[in-house]
């Protein structure tokens, strides 16, 4: 198991190799990518930033639980801060394991927890040249003031 | 009086105009002394009644303690991912 928060791209395929193991019969990769509209505004990038030692202490308790629940020591999560353009990987979640459903499993697991728990902000940046911080508790409407 | 170094993100470092503030702590101070002491200061009125608190990286409770040495931080709605 091994989490990161980088600022450079992440390198998918040396994560994957990573998780390589005779004895898995399945690999899930999970990617988040920068989306070109949200809420109905054209995007334009998103800078993420983090509360770095906490987001690092939560990626690894996700981490920690993903294996215990699961099953498998192959897990690899890593999430980039900074300014990210459309289509950039925002995080990669990789997951092998001898079997398909709780590779698949782990993976979902891992990000609806980074999306609970994990101290990391985003700041969309609009086409219109405006910015706003995404607050999730938010509903749609407020979000648009 | 004893003081605590208190972390701001994203939106709440911007609606106080700092990525932290030094509040002063009183006898025996839980996070919810130091979050009404953060709200004395301007800019606190995007701050919600209860936002998640850290103290030395790990979520806490309003009945938490803070002693000097403690790292606390108010944390944004979190959009990882």
């Amino acid at each position: 198991m091994r989490v990161a928060l980088v600022q450079a791209p992440i390198d998918v395929t040396a994560m994957l190799e990573e998780v390589r193991d005779r004895a898995s019969g399945a690999t899930t990769l999970f990617l988040g990518t920068v989306r070109d509209v949200n809420d109905g505004r054209s995007v334009e990038g998103i800078d993420y930033s983090a509360y770095e030692g906490m987001a690092r202490r939560e990626l690894e308790t996700i981490g920690r639980e993903a294996v215990e629940r699961f099953g498998t020591e192959h897990v690899v999560i890593v999430h980039r801060i900074g300014y990210l353009a459309l289509t950039d990987i925002s995080i990669a979640i990789v997951v092998s394991h001898a079997r398909r459903s709780p590779a698949m499993d782990a993976a979902r697991y891992v990000i609806e927890e980074v999306k609970k728990r994990v101290p990391i902000w985003k700041r969309e940046h609009y086409v219109d040249g405006t910015r706003e911080w995404v607050d999730p508790t938010r509903g749609h409407a407020e979000a648009r003031r | 009086m004893p003081s605590v170094r208190v972390l701001l993100f994203a939106s709440y470092a911007e609606a106080l105009g700092a990525s932290s503030v030094d509040v002063e702590l009183g006898p025996s101070a839980r996070v919810r002394d130091v979050l009404e002491s953060v709200r004395d200061r301007a800019g606190t009125v995007r701050l919600p009644p209860s936002p998640l608190v850290a103290v030395n990286e790990q979520y806490a409770t309003l009945d938490d303690p803070v002693s000097e040495r403690d790292e606390v931080a108010i944390i944004p709605p979190v959009a990882g991912g």
